[in-house]
C-alpha cells in the first residue's frame, strides 16, 4: 500500500504544479517564457503519466506519456522557439486586464472549476481522482490567457496548454483514452501547430506585425 | 468494401492533387474524384437498403439509416460543388485573385475535407468522430484564407481559434463520457468509445457526468454548427473564403457537426431519462433563429447574408431534433437534405454574381436576370426556396417543424414564426433588388457550370410534392432510431 500512496502523493504533487504552470502562464507577459513554461507543463504532465502508468499497471500509458515527452515537451517548443526567433517576437506587454485582476479570476475560475468537478470525481475510482478538478481548472485558465491576451504566439500556447489540461483530464479520471483516439488527437495538436505557424507568417506579411488588435475589421456595424 | 472504398477515394484523391494539383486539368480530376465517391457512396447506400445496419473493421466504422443519407448527401454535394469550382476558380485565377500554388492547396484540401467529413459520419468510435470534425477544421482553415486579403486572414483566424476552442470543449465532454462508460464496458479491448456498445447500455450510464459531458458536448459541437451565440465565425468564414468552400462549410460542415450532436444526444437522452439535453438543444436552436433572423436585416455583403441564413436553418434544425419524436426527427432530416441542397445552389449562383460585379457588396449588384439569366433565376428560385415558399421541400420540413412546435411546445411557435418572417423580409427584399433592374454587370471569361444550380433546386422542388417512398422509409428509420 505504501507504494500506492507513494504514486497518488507524486500524481498531486504534479497536478500542484500544473495549476502553478497555468498561473504562471497567466502572468508571464515575455513570450519566450511562455513556451518555456508550456514546455515544462508537458514535462509535468508525461511524468505525471508515466507515475499513473506504473502505479495502475496501464502499460499503454507509457505510450501516452512518451507521446506527450515528444510532442509538447520535444516538438512543439522547438517548432514555436523557431519561430518566435523568425518572426522576432519578445514582448506580449499589452493585456486586456492587469495582472492583478487576472489573477483574482483565475482564483474564481479555479473555485468553479473545483465545484463543478467535485460530484464527478467522488464517482472515480482511478487514484488520481481528486485531480479532474485541477485539470478542468487548467482548461479554464487556459481559456482566460486567450481571452486577455493580444499577441497571436500567446493565444496559441493558451490553446496547446488548454489541450494539456485536458489530456490530464483523460489520464486522471479515466487511465487515458483509447490508444487510436489519443495518436489522433496529437496528430490533430500537431498539424494544427504548423498550421498556426503558417498562419503566422500570413498576419506578419499582410500586417506587419502579430498583434491581434489589426484582426478586428471584421465587425457588424 | 464500399465503405473502405469511399474513405479511400478522397484520401487518395487529397494526395494525388496535392502532387499534380497545380496542372492545368486539376480541377477535372477534382470532379473525377468527387464523383467517384458519390458513387461509391450509391454503391453503399444500396447495400445498406438491402442487407441493413452493419458494423466493420472490428466495430470501428459502421452504417446505419442515419448515417448512410447524409454520406449520400455529402458525396453527392462535394461532386456538385466540385463541378461547380471548376470553371468558378479559373475565372478566380482570370482575375488574379489565385495562383496555381494555391489552386494545388485548394484542390487537394478540398478532397481531404471530404476524407475527414466521410470519416466523421462513418467512425463508430466517439474519439475518432471528434478527431476528424478537428481535422476537418484543419483541412479548410487555410481554404478560408485563400486569398491572403486582411479580411480573410481574419476571418481564417477567427475560425482557426473559436472552433479550436470549442472543439476542446467537445473533447472535455468526450472524456466524460468515456469516464462513464468505462464504468460499465471497462478499458479492456478499448469499446467503450464505440456508439453501438453505448448506445446498448445507454440505460447503465451514470446521468450525472452524462449530463455535464452534454453540456461540453453540445457547446463544442454546437460551435461548428454555428448555434449562437457560439456563431461568430461562421459568417465571417463564409464572407472571406473562396465561394466553392462556402457552400461546402454550410451545405456539409454544419451538418455533420449537427450530426455528432444528435449521437451523443440520443445516449444522453438514454442515461438521464430526463428532457435536459432536448432542452438545451431547444433553447440553443430557438436563440439561434431568433438572432440570426434580426442580424440577417443589418447585412450589406451578400455571403455574409446567407451565412446568417444557415445558421438561421441550423436553429431550425437543432430545435426540431431538441423537440424530438418521429415526425420532428422527420422533419430535421428532411430539413438537413433540402437546407443543405439549397444553400450550396445558392451559393453557386451567388459565386458567378459576385465575379461578374466584382463585389460582394449587395448594393453594388444589380441587373442580374438581364446580366445572365441562369444566374438570376437560380439567385431568385433559390432564395424564394430557402425562404421556405411552397412548394419546395423547405415549406415542407418547416411546415412540420412548426405544426409539431404547436402540439408539443405551442410558446415557442410564436419566436419560430416571428424570425421566419423577419428573414423572409430581409432576405426577398435585398435580393428582389440585386436581381431585377437595369445593370452595369460584366460577363465571364469562361462559362458557368450551372447545372448543379438547377438539379439541386429541382431535387428540392421534388422533395416538395414528393418524396420517394424508399427515401420516406428511410427518414422515418433514422428517425425512430435518434428517438
Amino acid at each position: 500500500m505504501l507504494k500506492l500512496s507513494l504514486a497518488s502523493q507524486l500524481i498531486h504533487f504534479g497536478a500542484a504544479l500544473l495549476l502553478l504552470t497555468a498561473f504562471a502562464m497567466l502572468t508571464q507577459r515575455r513570450v519566450l517564457s511562455l513556451v518555456n513554461l508550456f514546455a515544462w507543463q508537458g514535462l509535468i504532465l508525461s511524468v505525471s503519466t508515466a507515475v499513473v502508468a506504473y502505479s495502475s499497471v496501464q502499460h499503454h500509458l507509457y505510450v501516452s506519456a512518451a507521446l506527450s515527452l515528444l510532442l509538447k515537451v520535444i516538438l512543439l517548443p522547438l517548432i514555436l522557439r523557431r519561430l518566435l526567433k523568425r518572426l522576432n517576437v519578445r514582448w506580449d506587454n499589452e493585456t486586456l486586464l492587469s495582472v492583478p485582476t487576472t489573477m483574482l479570476v483565475g482564483i474564481v475560475l479555479v473555485v468553479f472549476a473545483f465545484s463543478l468537478a467535485q460530484p464527478i470525481a467522488e464517482l472515480s475510482t482511478s487514484i488520481a481522482r481528486s485531480t479532474l478538478g485541477i485539470a478542468l481548472a487548467v482548461v479554464m485558465l487556459s481559456f482566460l490567457m486567450m481571452i486577455t491576451r493580444r499577441k497571436a504566439v500567446s493565444q496559441v500556447i493558451g490553446f496547446l496548454a488548454m489541450e494539456n489540461g485536458l489530456f490530464f483530464a483523460a489520464t486522471s479520471a479515466t487511465y487515458g483514452m483509447p490508444m487510436v483516439v489519443e495518436l489522433g488527437v496529437a496528430l490533430d495538436v500537431l498539424v494544427g501547430t504548423l498550421i498556426l505557424g503558417v498562419f503566422f507568417f500570413q498576419i506578419r506579411e499582410q500586417f506587419d506585425s502579430l498583434d491581434l488588435q489589426h484582426l478586428e475589421q471584421l465587425k457588424e456595424d | 468494401m464500399a465503405l473502405w472504398c469511399l474513405l479511400l477515394i478522397p484520401f487518395l484523391g487529397a494526395l494525388v492533387l496535392g502532387l499534380f494539383g497545380a496542372r492545368r486539368l486539376a480541377p477535372e480530376f477534382n470532379v473525377a474524384f468527387s464523383f467517384s465517391t458519390f458513387v461509391t457512396s450509391l454503391v453503399l447506400t444500396a447495400q445498406v437498403i438491402r442487407e441493413g445496419s452493419f458494423l466493420v473493421g472490428r466495430e470501428q466504422f459502421f452504417v446505419d439509416p442515419f448515417n448512410v443519407f447524409l454520406v449520400a448527401l455529402t458525396a453527392f454535394v462535394g461532386w456538385t460543388t466540385s463541378m461547380f469550382s471548376r470553371p468558378y476558380m479559373r475565372i478566380e485565377e482570370h482575375h488574379g485573385r489565385v495562383n496555381r500554388a494555391r489552386l494545388r492547396l485548394y484542390h487537394s484540401m478540398y478532397q481531404l475535407f471530404s476524407f475527414t467529413m466521410l470519416l466523421a459520419l462513418l467512425t463508430n468510435n466517439l474519439g475518432i468522430l471528434w478527431v476528424a470534425m478537428e481535422a476537418a477544421t484543419l483541412t479548410t482553415v487555410l481554404l478560408v484564407s485563400l486569398y491572403r486579403t486582411a479580411a480573410s486572414i481574419e476571418a481564417a483566424w477567427k475560425y482557426f481559434i473559436l472552433c479550436g476552442v470549442g472543439i476542446a470543449q467537445a473533447l472535455f465532454g468526450t472524456i466524460l463520457l468515456y469516464f462513464a462508460a468505462e464504468k460499465v464496458l471497462g478499458a479492456e479491448g478499448s469499446t467503450a468509445l464505440l456508439w453501438t456498445h453505448l448506445n446498448a447500455i445507454k440505460g447503465q450510464l451514470e446521468p450525472t457526468v452524462l449530463t455535464l459531458a452534454f453540456v461540453f458536448l453540445l457547446v463544442g459541437y454546437g460551435t461548428k454548427v454555428g448555434l449562437a451565440p457560439l456563431h461568430n465565425w461562421l459568417p465571417d468564414a463564409h464572407a472571406e473564403g473562396p465561394t466553392p468552400i462556402s457552400a461546402v462549410l454550410s451545405g456539409l460542415l454544419l451538418n455533420v457537426a449537427l450530426y455528432a450532436v444528435v449521437r451523443c444526444k440520443v445516449l444522453v437522452e438514454g442515461a438521464t431519462q430526463s428532457g435536459l439535453a432536448s432542452h438545451l438543444m431547444m433553447g440553443f436552436g430557438l436563440l439561434s433563429v431568433l438572432l440570426a433572423a434580426f442580424f440577417l436585416l443589418r447585412q450589406k455583403d451578400i455571403k455574409r447574408l446567407f451565412g446568417y441564413s444557415s445558421i438561421e436553418h441550423m436553429g431550425i434544425i437543432t430545435f426540431a431534433f431538441g423537440m424530438g419524436g418521429p415526425v420532428a426527427n422527420f422533419a430535421a432530416l428532411l430539413h438537413m437534405t433540402v437546407h443543405s441542397l439549397t444553400k450550396s445552389a445558392i451559393f453557386f449562383t451567388v459565386g458567378h454574381a459576385c465575379q461578374k460585379a466584382g463585389t460582394q457588396v449587395m448594393d453594388d449588384i444589380r441587373g442580374l436576370l438581364l446580366v445572365s439569366p441562369t444566374v438570376g433565376w437560380g439567385l431568385l428560385l433559390g432564395t424564394l426556396a430557402i425562404l421556405g415558399m411552397p412548394p419546395f421541400g423547405v415549406f415542407t420540413s418547416e411546415f412540420l417543424v412548426i405544426t409539431t412546435a404547436m402540439r408539443d411546445q405551442p410558446w415557442a411557435t410564436p419566436i419560430l414564426l416571428l424570425a421566419l418572417a423577419v428573414a423572409f423580409g430581409a432576405i426577398f427584399h435585398r435580393v428582389q433588388s440585386m436581381v431585377f433592374g437595369a445593370t452595369d454587370l460584366k460577363p465571364l471569361p469562361h462559362p458557368p457550370a450551372l447545372l448543379p444550380v438547377f438539379v439541386h433546386l429541382g431535387l428540392v422542388l421534388m422533395l416538395g410534392i414528393y418524396i420517394p417512398p424508399t427515401l420516406a422509409n428511410w427518414y422515418r428509420l433514422a428517425a425512430a432510431m435518434i428517438g
